[in-house]
Order: C-alpha cells, then sequence, then structure tokens
C-alpha cells in the first residue's frame, strides 16, 4: 500500500502552513530519516523527515505551496513493487488509515473554526469593518495606545525579539524599541513585582504572561500588592496595569499548561477580570484595559488567536469594561458564556434553531465587575439558563452566575440553571482523556433540551 | 573583626576543545571500556532526540525538548547516580533519565502526550521524579526530597538540572539558600546551554558565571566544560560521593551549546547567529570524545559506524514499544479519575461512570 506523507503539525495550535522546498523529487528513494522538505508556520521553519522507507511516488504540493492544511496529503510515497497507477485509490483512502496525524488535530479548535458568525454586534452596527484575526486585533490595541500614551510599556517573557511565544506581540520591537517593548529574565514573580511598582509610579505597564498558568508564580504580586495597594494606601497609590497572556486549556499541552484562571482572580475585590471572545472585543476591550486606571486580568485564549473576525476601522474602537454582549438573540432559553465557550454555546444555539429552539446567547466579556443586569434581563424572557464554561466546576464562573440568579432572578426561572463545565479533573495530556474532559457544543444542545423538559 | 570576602570559580576540563588531554585524566577515563560506554550513551541520546524530533514532524510525539549538544551534560551527570540516589529532572534531563534507567521508550510515551510515561517501572528509576516542565520548581522539590534524606539519616544523594535561564527564578536562590544552610546532600547540574528560548546568555545575567550564583549560599560550586563528558562525569561523581557523605551541596555549571531548537515548536535559526552555531559544532561533546578515542586507536570509524546502526536499531526497538502502547493501549476514561486522590471520592464517581459511559461510545 502507498504511503501518504501528510502536512506535519508542528506546533500544537498549527493549522497550516507553507511548503518553503522539497530535497526530493518524484523517482527518488528515501529511507527514514532522510530529509525531504522544509516547512514553514509564522513561527518557524522546520524540516520534514521521511519515516518510510519508499520511493516519491508524486508531489502532491510542491516548492511554494502556501497555507496548506495540516493532515493534507503533500506527497505519496510507493513501497516496493508498488507505481504509479498505485496513486490515485490511496489518496482518496480514509484519512484514519493512513493519518496518525489526524488525532493530534485538536478537538476544540475545530470546533471553533466553526463559529457560528455573531448575528448581530451593537458594537458593530453601521462601523466601517475589517477581517482581522484575535491575535492582530490584540497586537494593534497595544500598539495604538503605546502611540497614544508615552507611559505604556509592554513586558514579558519572549515579548520582543521573538514577537511573543505566540507572535501576540509581533512588529512592536520595531516600531517602539526596546525601552518600551522589554524581555525579561525567566522571573514572573520578579517582572510582575516590577511591573506593579512602575505602575505604582505612574507608568501603565502591559504585562504578558507567556501563558496565565505561568502567573501562578507571580499571583501574590497581582492579588496583594496590584489589587490592594490603592485601598491600603487609603486611595494614594494607584495602579494601572493590564496583565495579559493566553488562559485555559490550549490542546493537548497537559495538567499543568491547560488551566482558567478566570475564576481565581475574578474572586478578588480591586481587580478587573476580562475575558474577550471576538476580535473586536479582544482589541476594544484591550485598549479600555490600559486606559484603565485600574489593574486588569486580561484573560486571553490561544485557540481563538488565529480566528479571524470583523474589527472597527481606525484607532478609537473601545468597548467598554463590565458589559456583557447579547450576540445572538433568543426566546426560549439563555446561554451564557465567556471566552472560547461562546463559540460552543453559537454552534450549539446553530443546531438547536434547526430543531425549534430559540436560544440566546450572552458573551459575558468581562468578568469581574460581572453585567448580571444584561443577564437577568434575558432570563426575564427566556426563563430558563445555561451556563458554560471551559473550566473546572467548584466556585467557577458559572457557579457565581447560578448564585447570582438564585438571588436576583428567582422568580424568573422555570427550571433550574443548569451549567456546562469541564470534568473535574486535572487536564489529561492523552488525547482520548482530554477529549472527554473537555466541555463541547453537544454538551451544550444536551444541557439545554434538559432545561427545556424535552428529551 | 570585619574582613574582606573574595571568591573564585574553577573551571574544569580534561579533553580541549581539538580533544587532546589538557590535564591529568581522573581514574575513570584511563579505562578505555568506560569511555567507550559513555559515547555509546552519548550517540544513543542524539539517535533517540534525532527519532522523537522527526516523530513530531509527522504528528507522532507532542511537543518535543531535544538535548542535541547536551548529551555529555545529561549523560556524564545522570551517570553519577547510584542506585539509591534520586533523580528529580527537568525537561531538558533525558540524558540524566535514561542514565538512572528511565526507559527510552516510556521517555517518548511522556512526550507523546501521556501520563503513564511518568510512570518508571525500572524500580530505581521508579524513585525518581517526573520531567518538571514549570520553569525552576524541581529545585525547590529535590531540595525538599535532599531535606526527607537528611531527616531519616540515609546516605544517599538528590540530583537535579536546571537550564542557565531558570536560574533566574526566585525560586532557584530559595532552593540554594536552604540547601546551603542545611547542608543537604543536593546536587544542582546547571545545563547552560546559552539559551532561554530566544533570550541569549547575556540578556540573563550579568553575573560572569552561573557557578557563583551559589557563592551567596555558601555552596560548593564550579564550572566545567559542558563539551567535554569526562570532566561533567568526573565533577558530578565527585559532587555526589560528598553529598552522600555529609559533605553539603554542590552546583555545577556545564557550559555548553543548544545545538537544536528549544522545543519542536521553536525555531531558533531566527534568531541565532548561524557563525556561532556554526563555530559551536566544531567542539560539540559526541565528537569530542569521538576524536579522542580515535586518537588513542580505540575506535575507528567503522566501529563508531557499527555502534551508531545498532543504536538506531535500539531507538527503533523502543518507537515500537512507544507505538504500541498508544496505539494499541489507550488509557480508560476512569484514569484521569483513578489517580487524582487516593481513593476517588464519592462526589466524583457519578462524573467517572459518565466518561465511562462517554468514552465507550
Amino acid at each position: 500500500m502507498t504511503i501518504n506523507i501528510l502536512m506535519p503539525a508542528l506546533s500544537p495550535t498549527m493549522t497550516e502552513g507553507n511548503i518553503v522546498k522539497w530535497h526530493v523529487k518524484e523517482g527518488d528513494e528515501v529511507n527514514s530519516g532522510d530529509l525531504m522538505a522544509e516547512i514553514e508556520t509564522d513561527k518557524a521553519t522546520m524540516e520534514l523527515e521521511a519515516v518510510d522507507e519508499g520511493i516519491v511516488g508524486k508531489i502532491i504540493h510542491g516548492d511554494g505551496a502556501e497555507n496548506v492544511a495540516i493532515n493534507t496529503v503533500i506527497a505519496v510515497l510507493l513501497e516496493e513493487g508498488e507505481g504509479k497507477g498505485d496513486i490515485d485509490a490511496s489518496t482518496e483512502a480514509p484519512v484514519e488509515q493512513v493519518a496518525p496525524v489526524a488525532q493530534a488535530a485538536p478537538t476544540p479548535q475545530v470546533a471553533v473554526a466553526q463559529t457560528a458568525p455573531i448575528s448581530s454586534d451593537p458594537d458593530l452596527t453601521g462601523v466601517e469593518t475589517e477581517m482581522v484575526t484575535v491575535r492582530e486585533a490584540l497586537r494593534d490595541a497595544m500598539a495604538e495606545e503605546m502611540r497614544r500614551e508615552e507611559n505604556v510599556f509592554l513586558m514579558g517573557e519572549e515579548v520582543a525579539q521573538y514577537q511573543g511565544a505566540y507572535k501576540v506581540s509581533q512588529g512592536l520591537l520595531d516600531e517602539f524599541g526596546d525601552k518600551r517593548v522589554i524581555d525579561t529574565p525567566i522571573t514572573e514573580y520578579g517582572f510582575t513585582g516590577l511591573g506593579v511598582g512602575a505602575a505604582f509610579a505612574g507608568l501603565k505597564p502591559i504585562v504578558e504572561f507567556m501563558t496565565f498558568n505561568f502567573s501562578m508564580q507571580a499571583i501574590d504580586h497581582v492579588i496583594n500588592s496590584a489589587a490592594k495597594t490603592r485601598y491600603m494606601s487609603g486611595g494614594q497609590i494607584a495602579c494601572s496595569i493590564v496583565f495579559r497572556g493566553p488562559n485555559g486549556a490550549a490542546s493537548r499541552v497537559g495538567a499543568q499548561h491547560s488551566q482558567n484562571y478566570a475564576p481565581w482572580y475574578s474572586n478578588v475585590p480591586g481587580l478587573i477580570v476580562v475575558a474577550p471572545y471576538s476580535a473586536a472585543d479582544a482589541k476594544g476591550m484591550l485598549k479600555s484595559a490600559i486606559r484603565n486606571p485600574n489593574p486588569v486580568v486580561f484573560l486571553e485564549n490561544e485557540l481563538l488567536y488565529g480566528e479571524t473576525g470583523e474589527v472597527p476601522v481606525g484607532d478609537d474602537h473601545l468597548i467598554p469594561l463590565g458589559k456583557a454582549r447579547i450576540c445572538r438573540e433568543g426566546s426560549d432559553v439563555t446561554i451564557v458564556a465567556y471566552s472560547i465557550a461562546v463559540g460552543f454555546a453559537l454552534k450549539a444555539a446553530e443546531q438547536l434553531a434547526g430543531e425549534g429552539i430559540s436560544a440566546e446567547v450572552i458573551d459575558l466579556r468581562t468578568l469581574r465587575p460581572l453585567d448580571m443586569d444584561t443577564v437577568i434581563a434575558s432570563v426575564a424572557k427566556t426563563n430558563r439558563v445555561v451556563v458554560v464554561e471551559e473550566g473546572w466546576p467548584q466556585c467557577s464562573i458559572s457557579s457565581e452566575i447560578s448564585a447570582r440568579l438564585m438571588e436576583e432572578a428567582f422568580d424568573h426561572l422555570d427550571a433550574p440553571v443548569t451549567r456546562v463545565t469541564d470534568a473535574d479533573v486535572p487536564m489529561p495530556y492523552a488525547e482520548n482523556l482530554e477529549k472527554l474532559a473537555l466541555i463541547n457544543p453537544e454538551m451544550v444542545v444536551t444541557a439545554v433540551k434538559a432545561v427545556m423538559y424535552k428529551e | 573583626m570585619r574582613k574582606s570576602i573574595s571568591f573564585e570559580i574553577n573551571h574544569l576540563q580534561y579533553l580541549d576543545e581539538s580533544a587532546k588531554p589538557a590535564n591529568d585524566l581522573p581514574e575513570f577515563a584511563k579505562d578505555t571500556d568506560k569511555l567507550v560506554e559513555l559515547y555509546d550513551r552519548m550517540q544513543f541520546l542524539r539517535a533517540m532526540d534525532k527519532r522523537a524530533v522527526g516523530l513530531q514532524r509527522i504528528g507522532k510525539m507532542r511537543t518535543y525538548p531535544a538535548a542535541l549538544g547536551q548529551e555529555a551534560v545529561g549523560i556524564g551527570a545522570g551517570l553519577a547516580l547510584k542506585d539509591t540516589d534520586v533523580l528529580v529532572p527537568y525537561y531538558r534531563g533525558t540524558g540524566m533519565m535514561l542514565s538512572h534507567g528511565i526507559k527510552p521508550h516510556e521517555i517518548l510515551l511522556y512526550w507523546g502526550g501521556d501520563e503513564r510515561g511518568a510512570d518508571y517501572k525500572d524500580p530505581i528509576a521508579a524513585q525518581d521524579f517526573p520531567v518538571a516542565v514549570p520553569i525552576a520548581t524541581q529545585i525547590l522539590h529535590a531540595a525538599g526530597v535532599a531535606t526527607a534524606i537528611k531527616l531519616r539519616g540515609e546516605k544517599r544523594a538528590v540530583m537535579t538540572e536546571i537550564g542557565e535561564g531558570g536560574t533566574s527564578e526566585g525560586e532557584f536562590y530559595e532552593a540554594l539558600n536552604v540547601a546551603g544552610v542545611w547542608n543537604l546532600p543536593f546536587v544542582c547540574i546547571v545545563n547552560n546551554n546559552q539559551w532561554a528560548i530566544s533570550v541569549p546568555s547575556e540578556n540573563q545575567t550579568k553575573a560572569e558565571s552561573y557557578a557563583q550564583k551559589a557563592i551567596a549560599a555558601g555552596m560548593d560550586t564550579l564550572q566545567v566544560d559542558g563539551n567535554d563528558i569526562i570532566a561533567v562525569h568526573d565533577a558530578s561523581v565527585k559532587a555526589m560521593e560528598k553529598a552522600r557523605n555529609g559533605g553539603g551541596p554542590t552546583l555545577i555549571e556545564a557550559i555548553c551549546y543548544r545545538l537544536c531548537d528549544h522545543t519542536t515548536a521553536d525555531d531558533a535559526s531566527r534568531y541565532h547567529d548561524q557563525k556561532v552555531h556554526d563555530k559551536a559544532w566544531e567542539v560539540e561533546p559526541v565528537k569530542r570524545l569521538e576524536d579522542y578515542l580515535k586518537s588513542l586507536g580505540v575506535l575507528d570509524d567503522k566501529a563508531i559506524e557499527a555502534m551508531a546502526k545498532d543504536n538506531k536499531a535500539n531507538v527503533e526497538k523502543e518507537v515500537e514499544m512507544y507505538f504500541d502502547i498508544l496505539n494499541n493501549q489507550p488509557q480508560p476514561p476512569e484514569a484521569m479519575f483513578d489517580y487524582l486522590y487516593a481513593e476517588v471520592p464519592e462526589k466524583t464517581k457519578p462524573q467517572r461512570e459518565e466518561a465511562i459511559r462517554r468514552g465507550a461510545k
């Protein structure tokens, strides 16, 4: 049987790449370990080596092929005794047979890529927009605010020379120089405390955590220093600072790198906590966060960085902090979510619409302060709520929403508030277990039907 | 009376850059069989790393941190552990792990995204820790294990490893401080491969060495040529022996060069200086020992080629074992609940049942 060579996934979140150059041509014999091709992504150029022996039967995507999706067949190897005639049948073979790579494609990523369009975003009505990725939206927000105010600077690991571990700070070093885009030594506690000190002294730091998992080493400065010093100094010492970076599960990065810190930080008085979903919110809310006179924890999501969305053109797009957004209107049930879970909620709502259930989807956007007015107004209309959260269930944003609805909207409810959360376990590294631990749109659909008393 | 304090950092090298003895060799290095064994193990590690990176490129491995150019550090130091000693490795510690009985396929399984890879089957390795991926946490854990050994009055020692970048973390200093003041049986290897992802050493510290960071903790400390496995092994054996005998902790800064990317998700060619990189290939550790053994007439190209062939075949066997577990023995859904607490809590049982039901679909 011929062997399909697939577009490799160089990193856990890569979705596509370019073929720079083939080092073999059709008819060449290759052995395990031979260099076959150079593959390029936005982050890296990598060598693809042969794993099996064979003869290069066909190169399907040649030198310079761009934006080739991972798992696409890029070439076919012939084994002994096979000829070109064997090729067509095998390239059409089911992916499972030939592609262990397919297993590496992260489930949540697939779901997010199919996110239903946001049907009515009041923030975008009547304004000229352009399509940008969440990654670019965040970068643009920082660049615009750094142009606007000299006191704003970015600091963290790999933010300058490397352009960000997830390429969020692309171009900032070139434009603003190394005094305002600063690579630090590996010291999360160190640069967080230092950033807080600089904020006390009147600068406006943006502190990037490579991921929020690393912020645990620095959490004393976020909570005890940044959040409390204004209070403890009788209002004398302000701390205008943004702590930002990817939060939540990415894809196949194991227990210590897959955690949602939204519940942790939103527990703390003195902090503002933001977790946008769309590209427009990522930009507009990061700009607001940088201008805000208080410490803001700004939670991004690695799996959303590559997602594209409409963002207003120009440098004055501000989204107020503390205001939720109804991103799909409906009348039968309210689905409340934030960050990546909004995508699952929207997808579930789309499927439910096909089954005659009209779901309203609310993106909380800001987690502290919580915009309960928007949630309650929706519940007054639908009388049923499902809260969706990519994170653990206990003492979570979803448990907070549930409690607040009990206190403030009990009489509106026709069914118990129901939650969809990850399993109550550290994130498994193994693919099959990670899939079982994470939420997905089907679970949202099931929960909605339960609160509708259907099935 | 007040007095001035001064210190000195010694640098140990036995084989110089041209693979010629720079010093009288230690006793073990006069045994050419021992040197061939060291060479063989470095060659295996290099072959395994190469295969693992290749597997990642085709989607059969998750993010993998290779140790290319750092083989002498991992193998040379790791072989200083006795069966009763404890290893607290970090993510680039494959060389040390292999040297203390952790199986290659277990390491592949771990980086292939399966926690069972940290469940070491070898009884000696079973006391060793899973790799630490968070930066510098392992150094305090190692100091904690060393404390336990000291409290129990055992004649054992702990070895741990960290990159030079990781020494900027506060935890590193905190660990050294207790190791010094409590005179712990603790040996910390600093793998100074010059790069912390893209951050070069000159942006990491203004100190002239990483070794001197241990001076303030009152620890013995030295630098070794990390491309010279004889120097790494000699210093490590002596440090571990001293630690076992109540002589206290040691820091060993092994200076080498990261010839590979930080991990498979990185591309060092985008930030390193190609000339410096090429220069580092001239003094890398496998070639260093190879050249020396050739100069003695112990090895020739034919023997080296035969060893390489054997090592490649041995790596293949381990890859097959890895694939067999990964493909044919998936973890059951309940695994994620069963190893979380000593006993599965009552309240978790319905979730566990649900996962089993969903997993069976």
